[in-house]
């Protein structure tokens, strides 16, 4: 066990945990935050992804030691329910959910994506979001919610006059 | 059986749901000839009279306003979530941002609280907004009396009584008269026409949750002293544990205990270990560090794919139970002038929900136990919990939360009774978290099938002889027990049956042949209906090129002579399956273009099921590409009568065409001396999303009855797929899965 120090969205924290344990489970068993879904635990589908520092990482694959002192961000530090990211309002907009269970994990590669690349091709959209598996199959609808949210995003910038 | 349900119920639904004071709550009673009236609990003045109830989903409206409504099936990502309230409010005459939807606890035993068998909105469509018209009504005539005015004078809107006068009253201001008043013996439900919130494409309510991380699964519960457990299963299923070295596991920060346990299955029991502790890494860790020996002999022959589909090739040799026979097959086959034989098998498979099965179960000092898990049915987990441990069912309480998918797997309860039998020896709350790993070897998977197919054309392209024996291990046998040794298994039927698939051959030979495994099987999303129509409409496929036709002419061509046969079973009313058929065929013969010339290279397959009450085809397009082939897109009719919300057919339709192609060209389940060969995705894939086709989906109006619309997708997927391939490539696939960029020569 050791005492370790996490930014999580913005909020400084210290957590006594084993350094090898997952960055995962540190989030969602010792912060308590469940946004992040386990799927694999193996870096293979990307339900676990969380930024580290604005990358977007398998935080079922690294070890809670590697995160300390870097700027970790979750689903739940990317908007609410009254202030959504658009991406998510993007993502209600398509109704790209059917279960769920993995669109945490979409949505945070989602906004890394956008983040690097504002108006993303289909190539682009495939390149950085393979590595994120929907059961249920809604990827389609994440493609589709992937070009409104880069519309949503320009519209805003240019509301608020960025 | 008799319906049980504790006196408490009621009471404690009304304190669950944070109300006091008087409520109208509605439910309904079951006659004893099958029909259902809507009843007022609140008449009930003997709580006891309640156990002849079956409260399914009901409304509950408090003086202040509140208005709840109950789904009463677990939400796996199919949309109950919405379509229950839907059904309900349309009737009750309320929007959807007015209501609390809450999921049913489960404690009331009696009724079907099960998501399965695509039947949420087929089972409710009548009952649930029989239970909304009710309870409308009774505002209503509280509202005309209040004012002394003629019930006819007064409409309902949006929560609200309306005089033609212009006054109004809300429901929470009438609650406390409508309480009192008796239930309406017959009911006026809306025509199709006059629906506001049926059939409408509205945003679902659950989806903000989903967004941003709140909605909460079955992975995310968490309960005071709860404690985390991993579990060793044995590599081959059934085998025994000879010994257990748990030295380096206690050495682990945080591992509380070590248990000998078991995996409780339908059928049989699996022996097991657990690693108890305070962190789900630290019962991960401490499972990793354990040394179990396992006696794994005698399986070697009955857990290896490879005999199992080498039994099945044997059997096909011997004649089938028949679904149905038509004509005379044997004679027409030998007399035709152009005979085809094939086999067609489909491998094993897993479900592999991205949420894997997880529950929080606590076995109490009183022995009552408390549940907290993504399971499709609470109802039929307060059955196997209380029958597990002995105790009354009203000792059993279960919390659905979000079921982070399932496809049938999370009916299946073995989980659920694996955290059960580790709470009652660590005697806390325990939290069991299945690896991927577990989920993906150890079962239930949908059972591998082959397909032994013959047929014949005569000179004009007809065809005039038609055998399907299917042949598998049943799920019936396998999981609950029933005699299939000298029957057709009908579920095996399901989609290949006379009924369900209405081409009228004149000679026909459908039927079924058992072959046993002891790899553990379940239904799996759209159930045999995923294994048969593969070989049935690929090789409908075959004979339509052998005899010269296109394959959907030949289709239109048989069903429009079949017309006035096949009605959905049990249904006297309504459009028979036929023309449903041929409708949906043309529909979908006009949306894809089916009739223009392809280019150099270029396929088209086509292939139609009906399942879950349901018909659903998909025309496929595809371009050779080197050894292989690219999907160009997918174009789908789906006939499944009337709807809630068409939007969310189609995100099931979507989801039925990804889960179908990974079936086809991903990999799929195999075992070799006991074993599972597949272990997480990297070697049991799944589809992503750049290997996404463009889809396509058409709707059909009608005032049928509804279908499922969860499963109906699935079944025609693979078949336009390798018919598509066929014609592009001239080969000819008839074995799942294959490699769509190298394809099987
Ligand atoms: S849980 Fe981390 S990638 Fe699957
Ligand atoms: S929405 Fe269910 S796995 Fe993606």
């Amino acid at each position: 066990m050791a005492s370790l120090s996490l930014t999580i969205n913005g909020k400084k924290q210290t957590i006594d945990a084993d350094p090898q344990m997952p960055l995962l489970w540190a989030i969602r068993d010792v912060v308590g935050l469940k946004g992040t879904k386990f799927g694999c635990g193996i870096a293979q589908c990307g339900a676990c992804t969380v930024h580290l520092n604005g990358t977007p990482i398998r935080s079922c694959s690294t070890p809670v030691s590697a995160a300390a002192g870097k700027k970790i961000t979750t689903i739940e530090g990317i908007g609410t329910e009254k202030n959504l990211h658009p991406v998510q309002q993007a993502w209600i907009e398509e109704q790209v959910p059917q279960c769920g269970y993995c669109q945490s994990g979409q949505i945070m590669s989602a906004v890394a994506l956008l983040k690097d690349k504002p108006s993303p091709t289909d190539a682009d959209i495939d390149a950085a979001m393979r590595g994120n598996i929907c059961r249920c199959g809604t990827y389609g609808r994440i493609r589709k919610a992937i070009h409104t949210a880069a519309k949503l995003s320009k519209e805003t910038a240019s509301a608020s006059g960025k | 059986m008799k319906p049980q349900l504790p006196s408490i119920d009621r009471r404690s639904f009304l304190k669950a749901a944070g109300l006091t004071g008087t409520g109208l709550l509605l439910g309904f009673t079951a006659r004893a000839n099958g029909t259902s009236q809507v009843v007022n609990l609140n008449a009930a003045a003997d709580p006891n009279a309640l156990v002849a109830f079956e409260l399914n989903p009901f409304i509950l409206i408090d003086n202040a306003g509140n208005i709840t409504i109950i789904n009463h099936r677990p939400d796996m990502g199919q949309g109950s979530w919405q379509a229950v309230p839907t059904m309900i409010a349309e009737e009750l005459e309320v929007t959807l941002d007015q209501i609390t939807i809450r999921q049913s606890d489960g404690l009331r035993k009696y009724g079907s609280q099960l998501s399965g068998g695509s039947s949420t909105v087929r089972t409710g469509w009548k009952r649930l907004r029989e239970v909304g018209a009710a309870a409308r009504q009774m505002f209503i005539e509280s509202a005309a009396a209040r004012w002394n005015v003629p019930v006819s004078e007064c409409h309902a809107e949006k929560g609200t009584v309306k005089h033609s006068s212009g006054k109004s009253l809300t429901y929470g201001e009438l609650v406390d008269d409508a309480s009192k008043r008796e239930v309406p013996k017959t009911v006026q439900l809306k025509a199709k026409k006059d629906f506001k919130l049926i059939g409408q494409p509205l945003q679902r309510p659950d989806i903000p949750s989903k967004v941003t991380g709140k909605a909460v699964f079955g992975m995310d519960v968490t309960v005071p002293g709860m404690l985390y457990a991993s579990v060793e299963h044995c590599p081959v299923i059934h085998g025994k544990v000879v010994s257990i070295d748990d030295s380096a596991t206690k050495k682990i920060p945080g591992v509380k205990a070590v248990v000998k346990t078991e995996r409780p299955m339908p059928h049989r029991k699996a022996e097991a270990v657990a690693v108890v502790a305070t962190s789900y890494w630290a019962a991960l860790q401490g499972r990793r560090a354990l040394k179990v020996q396992w006696d794994k002999a005698g399986y070697d022959q009955s857990m290896t794919t490879s005999t199992y589909f080498r039994e099945m090739r044997e059997k096909s040799k011997q004649d089938a139970f028949p679904f149905y026979t038509a004509g005379d097959f044997k004679a027409a086959y030998e007399a035709a002038p152009k005979k085809l034989e094939g086999f067609y098998e489909t491998p094993f498979l897993a479900h592999a929900p991205m949420e894997p099965e997880v529950a929080v179960a606590h076995v109490k000092p009183d022995g009552s136990c408390e549940i907290w898990a993504p399971v499709q049915g609470p109802d039929g987990a307060i059955g196997e919990v209380s029958q597990y441990l002995g105790i009354k069912p009203e000792q059993v309480k279960v919390t659905v939360p979000f079921l982070g998918g399932a496809f049938g797997r999370k009916a299946y309860l073995d989980f659920v009774l694996e955290a059960v039998h580790i709470s009652k020896q660590v005697k806390a709350p325990v939290k069991l978290v299945w690896t991927r790993e577990d989920d993906i070897t150890q079962g239930p998977y949908r059972p591998g099938m082959l397909s032994a197919m013959r047929g014949a054309v005569d000179a004009g392209g007809n065809i005039v002889a038609f055998e399907h024996k299917a042949i598998g291990e049943s799920i019936q046998r396998q999981v609950f027990k029933a005699n299939i040794d000298n029957k057709a298994d009908e579920w095996v039927g399901e989609s290949i049956n006379d009924k369900e698939c209405p081409y009228g051959f004149p000679n026909a030979n459908v039927g079924y042949n058992n072959v046993k495994t002891d790899i553990p099987i379940v239904w799996w999303r759209s159930v045999y209906a995923s294994n048969t129509p593969f070989g049935h409409e690929c090789f409908f496929d075959e004979l339509a090129h052998a005899g010269g036709k296109d394959p959907l002419a030949l289709r239109l061509e048989m069903l429009e002579k079949a017309k006035g046969t096949a009605k959905p079973e049990g249904q006297e009313k309504g459009i028979p399956v036929v023309d449903r058929f041929i409708q949906v065929l043309k529909v979908l013969r006009e949306k894809s273009g089916w009739e223009k010339p392809l280019a150099e290279g270029q396929g088209k397959g086509v292939a139609i099921a009906r399942s879950f009450g349901s018909q659903c085809a998909h025309a496929i397009f595809v371009t050779k590409k080197g050894n292989g082939v690219k999907i160009d897109r997918v174009v789908s009719v789906m006939d499944c009568g009337m709807y809630v919300n068409p939007d969310n057919v189609r995100a099931q339709t979507e989801g039925n065409i990804v889960y179908g192609l990974t079936a086809a060209v991903k990999n799929g389940i195999t075992f070799t001396n006991g074993q599972a060969d597949q272990t997480n995705f990297h070697d049991y894939q799944v589809l992503r999303l750049d290997e996404m086709p463009a889809v396509e989906i058409h709707l059909i109006e009608n005032e049928e009855a509804p279908g499922g619309v969860g499963e109906p997708g699935l079944p025609a997927v693979a078949p336009a797929l390798c018919n598509a391939i066929f014609a592009a490539t001239g080969k000819r696939i008839r074995t799942l899965p294959f490699d769509l960029n190298n394809l099987p020569s």
